[in-house]
């Protein structure tokens, strides 16, 4: 039930069901908050923001025309009511200065491994425990650089597609796939520390 | 051995290929490249774990769940909508 389709929920609610809001607000709730939270200084400003946008949401709602999905729609007006709530500049999709994918320290002269990748994935199965991965993945998430966050935020837990994202964001496909590029990289090393055999 | 050689020069290192990996998996890379990219994978245990491991990253990644709305929250997202329905209905 909880997969009902988002179109159909913004029809349900438009009718007048509380329920379909309700459904429809906690489905998106946390990548709203986490995309917020990359433009404004604060938690709190952040939660405002999102409350913000469901009024502007619901105000408008005879504006949707589903050109494109509710979400890509829902996050594109977060984004422009985060960017004027924020106090900051939109700061520029910095790449230039992120580090490489894996230390330095861990390949030779030569580029190739001294410390190669610590086996994890075969015995994930087994030796995962669901839940604490899970919770590591998502402070590890939320401690990355804000536009890093945001593209793995929307990509990787939302599922949204790279053209989805570049509409949101307002970024290049080059830097959009950078800064996944970055995120991921980061979240490996965070499950080769946690799982990998010490 | 002059081929030969050009080929060499255009072989990846390890350190390469693991920055190619997302442009790998995102089908952004050239032929050339992705010919280079799997030629180095065919020859490399360390980075064929390091590709098997970014898509258990991202994989994992994708069965994280939110944390689910307060009941404050709730409550104020209830308010907002109820608010939103009576003035809507009230002009």
């Amino acid at each position: 039930m909880d997969q009902e389709p988002d179109a159909d929920l913004l029809g349900r609610l438009r009718a007048g069901d509380e329920q379909a809001f309700v459904t429809l607000v906690r489905r998106h709730h946390a990548a709203m908050l986490s995309l917020a939270a990359g433009y404004v200084p604060s938690m709190a400003v952040a939660e405002e923001v999102v409350q913000d946008t469901w009024l502007g949401v619901l105000r408008g709602i005879g504006g949707f025309e589903g050109r494109s999905s509710v979400r890509t729609w829902l996050f594109r007006i977060l984004v422009n009511r985060a960017r004027t709530a924020g106090a900051r500049e939109r700061r520029s999709v910095a790449i230039g200065d992120a580090g490489p994918a894996v230390d330095r320290s861990r390949f030779d002269a030569t580029g190739h491994w001294a410390v190669p990748p610590e086996r994890w994935v075969e015995e994930a199965d087994d030796r995962l425990d669901a839940a604490k991965v899970a919770g590591r993945l998502r402070s590890a998430i939320n401690e990355l650089p804000d536009r890093q966050r945001e593209v793995v935020t929307l990509r990787d837990v939302e599922g949204l597609s790279s053209e989805e994202v570049c509409s949101v964001l307002e970024i290049s496909e080059g830097n959009q796939r950078v800064l996944l590029h970055r995120g991921r990289s980061r979240l490996r090393q965070v499950l080769e520390t946690e799982l990998g055999r010490a | 051995m002059l081929p030969k050689l050009r080929f060499r020069h255009r072989e990846i290192v390890c350190q390469q290929a693991v920055e190619l990996v997302t442009d790998y998996l995102e089908g952004a890379l050239s032929r050339a490249d992705r010919h280079r990219f799997e030629a180095h994978l065919a020859g490399c245990p360390h980075c064929t774990e390091y590709l098997a491991q970014m898509r258990a990253t991202i994989e994992l990644t994708g069965g994280v769940t939110a944390d689910d709305l307060t009941a404050q929250m709730q409550d104020d997202f209830i308010e907002l909508y109820r608010q939103w329905r009576a003035d809507r209905d009230g002009q």
